[in-house]
């Protein structure tokens, strides 16, 4: 249930955004969830409809997916995030850290752990609207 | 695009009075040590504490602690588990055994998620181990944390203490608040470290000197609370429960 940790931070974020450009009210709330947290977007949207309230009371959550792209710092080799390589404690552990990935994870090509996670880490406020 | 975590993080926080940083310029001074029996003696003397390593690269308060065998809880985030009366997270129930090999913005980002999920609950201290230096991971602590209050640790070296005088400058410019300066494994009488430390206008805390019998009390916790650090750093635990925040 990380996800309702997620989704209060969410919650927050977007309360924050909508008080700073002074909108009456929240529609709409994009989100992106990368693939590489492993994020069950059924379970991120229960948890934000129960706990909306405010500014957000109304809002609708669009949730987009992202694929992981991770590029090796060493070869320059990129490759795509695949979660069925990895067993059950190990995608746990990146669901709950991403950053572990490099623990777990090396390039395909030279076997270095030095990647960087070009796209896809984790959960993002895309963009917000409302009416002011 | 916005990352929402960060607002989040004040508020998994707000039901801690007191968030403690033991930290150094340099490492291999007894950041780690030191962190783990304030925890464990502000615990003994019925606050209730939380212990947080940060040295994400080099983790080591779990070999200390003889943090066996836990685990967090997920539910709503991550409850840390208690080991030894203290609230415990470490990075190493993620990675075990394995290395982490973190740069500077992977360890941004593990902090980041680590203090947006961590249900710390209601705590008198948070004790964080910080890994050495003045990088990411003071500068992301001043940036999310705005009321950490650091404890510096050192060493009688003078290739020590320069790096000290480096981070309470940063600090000070800062305006990071200063509990005092800790002089770890003295083996002389000196006091060159007491006199520059009073120079800077810190308190110094005290001077623990070298144990040999710490090397024997790691994993047991009656053993390290009667080694020299622990009964040196009773004495700053009672300290600190009685003062109230310091500012520089």
């Amino acid at each position: 249930m990380h996800e309702w940790a997620l989704a209060e931070a969410i919650l927050a974020s977007a309360k924050e955004i909508a008080e700073t450009e002074k909108l009456k009210e929240v529609t709409e709330v994009t989100i992106r969830v990368g693939e590489l947290q492993q994020v069950e977007p059924a379970i991120l949207r229960f948890a934000l409809f129960q706990m909306k309230s405010e500014l957000l009371s109304n809002a609708k959550f669009r949730i987009l997916k992202a694929k992981t792209t991770l590029k090796c710092r060493v070869c320059g080799t990129t490759w795509q995030f695949n979660l069925k390589k990895l067993d059950k404690t190990t995608a746990e552990a990146i669901h709950f850290v991403p950053e572990v990935a490099h623990t777990y994870i090396k390039c395909p090509k030279c076997g270095s752990p030095d990647f960087e996670i070009v796209s896809g880490r984790g959960v993002w406020l895309e963009n917000i609207k409302g009416a002011k | 695009m916005v990352d929402p975590r960060t607002s989040v993080i004040n508020e998994r926080l707000s039901r801690i009075s007191r968030i403690i940083a033991v930290s150094s310029g340099k490492g291999g001074v007894g950041k780690s040590m030191v962190a783990t029996t304030l925890a464990l003696t502000l615990a003994h003397n019925g606050c209730k504490v939380g212990l947080f390593d940060l040295d994400f690269t080099s983790p080591s308060t779990h070999i200390i602690l003889g943090a066996k065998n836990t685990q967090p809880k997920e539910e709503k985030g991550l409850i840390p588990p208690t080991v030894h009366g203290l609230k415990y997270m470490s990075l190493v129930y993620f990675v075990g055994d394995n290395p982490a090999p973190l740069r500077g913005a992977d360890t941004s980002n593990a902090l980041i998620e680590l203090l947006a999920i961590t249900q710390w609950g209601k705590l008198d201290f948070l004790v964080i181990d910080m890994p050495p230096g003045i990088g990411d991971a003071v500068l992301d602590l001043v940036r999310l944390i705005k009321r950490i209050e650091f404890l510096i640790i050192t060493t009688p070296s003078l290739l020590a203490f320069e790096t000290v005088k480096k981070q309470v400058a940063l600090l000070c410019e800062l305006k990071m608040p200063i509990i005092g300066i800790v002089e770890n494994m003295k083996m002389d009488k000196t006091n060159g470290v007491q006199v520059e430390t009073e120079k800077l206008g810190l308190k110094y805390l005290c001077t623990i000197p070298y144990d040999p019998q710490v090397e024997d009390a790691i994993g047991n916790e009656t053993k390290l609370l009667n080694t020299a650090i622990g009964k040196k750093i009773q004495r700053v635990a009672k300290s600190i429960i009685l003062t109230e925040k310091r500012v520089p």
